[in-house]
């Protein structure tokens, strides 16, 4: 009997702890952050920090702005919301409503591959193929730009958005599309008056969680954008992310220097804007689970 | 037997006939759901389809404005006629604006009561506001729904209760005029005050409507409907005026389920 407790007791804890690891971690990794981060913020204001127009971190004097680098990865992200967002919603609607049951499966099957290709497989091709398309084209004195970036990044970020829009679609009750079919409406009517409304905050959800990979995603970034931190004024220039900014400069600092704090006063900006999107993109698949 | 009682209805008026089913099969998969259907329904009377599960009803009230072709396995042979033309040389929007459809849940769209009631009329092209606050009114009346809601049109539909939300889908079918109107089990889920607001809403209806009512409750057919059809696994036992049916069935499988000797 008593041992029966004590099992029941052990257990009980064990489970807890695994059900709070997630969030325990998330904690821990903001903590160690700040914890590096925020003696920077006294060597340099915060204000200076994010509004500083120079980022020159190992010449004298060092000058850490980053608003080259958030500029930078806010236009790759833009750039790769616009090439994404369009495309992966109608494919998912053409998955989900169109497509006949089996080239269905094969599609779906085709996407979760998309997603497994690791980032600097995807780098790697865009460099060679889409890099020195860009630079032909537009003729460039390179191929590395903004524009090479979104492109790329747009193509990441199409699993998570096409398979997540699916799911909101597919929740949609069928009742709804026979209700607005036996009105007398053509199927493209009961598509898009109906069953985009209804799985509108779900695509809205979709399109955040999509977003938030690009902000984060470093490796293909780095290979194809060109890495100039300089305030970006079109999308076929070189620009650095600040993610890029991280992977490119943690190996080369010297531990325990302005340069290498300011790296991590980095991570947590990065930290607070991935933090953002998620919120907003949770917000909006809850409104949709109402 | 069936087939005379068909002649001598069509001896009386040929006009009269809204909708004609030849040599009707109706199968999804394998299965056979309606098996060489033939029936005609006059115009402007309320016709009662009743039969246990499984007996092919449904699929017959969906053939009528081509539902059941949403289904991947649906197949089918004969024909349809809806006022003598074959309904799948309609375009299936043509069709189903002619033959409108209230399921047996109701199906109210994420919107506002207004907006559920516009939204057939607006898809058709209608945009001037008065013709369309015309069409709500009228439409709301016809189902009498408007004195509980005129005062929140604007109110989401999905607050409604069950019974308000099936006149709901009532009013939205009449907005859009159609000719045809299809019950699927209408009141399958609503309490009875309810279910005797939607009967006496049917019985005005069909003085400008040809009406199909299936139903799984043998005495509301007998309550609203002018002529009553049997159906038993996929097959059309017998079709009458409805007191025959309720009274004196020719079909001894028609007095026991009736009877409620099976079902």
């Amino acid at each position: 009997m008593n041992i029966r407790s004590v099992k029941e007791f052990i257990i009980e804890k064990l489970i807890f702890l695994s059900g709070i690891a997630s969030i325990l971690f998330v904690v821990l990794i903001f903590v160690f952050l700040l914890k590096e981060g925020i003696a920077f913020f006294k060597e340099v204001p915060a204000g200076a920090f994010v509004g500083g127009k120079y980022w020159y971190p190992i010449s004298d004097p060092e000058r850490f702005g980053i608003l080259p680098l958030i500029l930078g990865s806010l236009l790759v992200t833009f750039g790769a919301i616009l090439v994404s967002v369009p495309v992966s919603i109608a494919s998912a609607f053409y998955i989900s409503e169109v497509a006949p049951a089996k080239l269905k499966d094969i599609l779906k099957t085709g996407i979760e591959m998309l997603a497994a290709i690791p980032s600097v497989v995807l780098g790697f091709i865009g460099m060679t193929t889409l890099v020195p398309w860009v630079k032909k084209t537009f003729h460039l004195p390179t191929g590395l730009t903004a524009l090479s970036g979104s492109i790329m990044l747009g193509l990441m970020a199409m699993p998570t958005i096409i398979s997540i829009s699916e799911d909101a679609i597919n929740a949609v009750p069928k009742s709804y599309k026979e209700g607005a079919l036996a009105l007398g409406a053509t199927r493209w009517q009961a598509m898009y008056r109906v069953v985009i409304h209804a799985a509108l905050p779900g695509i809205i959800a979709a399109s955040m969680l999509g977003i938030g990979r690009v902000i984060g995603e470093t490796m293909a970034v780095m290979m194809i954008t060109g890495n100039a931190a300089v305030i970006p004024q079109t999308f076929l220039q070189p620009v650095r992310t600040l993610t890029a900014t991280i992977a490119a400069e943690m190996g080369e600092t010297v531990h325990g220097s302005n340069h290498y704090y300011s790296l991590f006063a980095i991570g947590i900006i990065l930290f607070i804007l991935t933090f953002i999107i998620n919120i907003t993109a949770d917000m909006f698949l809850h409104r949709n689970k109402k | 037997m069936v087939e005379n009682k068909g002649k001598s209805q069509k001896e009386k008026g040929k006009s009269q006939v809204k909708i004609e089913v030849k040599e009707l099969n109706i199968w999804f998969g394998k299965a056979l759901a309606l098996n060489s259907l033939n029936l005609e329904i006059q115009a402007n009377e309320i016709l009662g389809v009743i039969g246990p599960a499984n007996s092919g009803k449904t699929s017959f009230l969906r053939q009528l404005n081509r539902l059941n072709e949403l289904e991947l396995s649906f197949k089918m042979s004969g024909e349809a006629f809806l006022d003598a033309k074959n309904i799948n040389q309609l375009k299936p929007e043509v069709l189903r604006k002619r033959v409108g459809m209230i399921f047996a849940l109701p199906q109210v769209l994420p919107m506002s009561i207004y907006d559920n009631v516009t939204y057939g009329p607006r898809m058709h092209g209608i945009n001037n506001k008065q013709e369309l606050a015309r069409i709500t009114e009228e439409a709301l009346k016809a189902s009498f729904l408007w004195d509980e809601v005129k005062d929140r049109l604007k109110e989401f539909a999905t607050k409604l209760s069950g019974g308000q939300q099936q006149r709901l889908c009532i009013s939205r079918t009449l907005a859009v005029r159609p000719e045809v109107i299809l019950f699927d089990e209408p009141c399958s889920g609503l309490d009875p005050i309810s279910t005797a607001k939607v009967e006496e809403s049917m019985l005005r209806l069909k003085e400008q409507y040809t009406i199909v009512l299936v139903t799984n409750n043998t005495k509301q057919a007998a309550r609203v409907a002018d002529r009553t059809a049997f159906f038993l696994m996929g097959e059309l036992i017998e079709i009458d005026k409805t007191h025959k049916i309720f009274t004196a069935p020719r079909d001894k499988k028609t007095e026991d389920y009736i009877q409620g000797k099976f079902g």
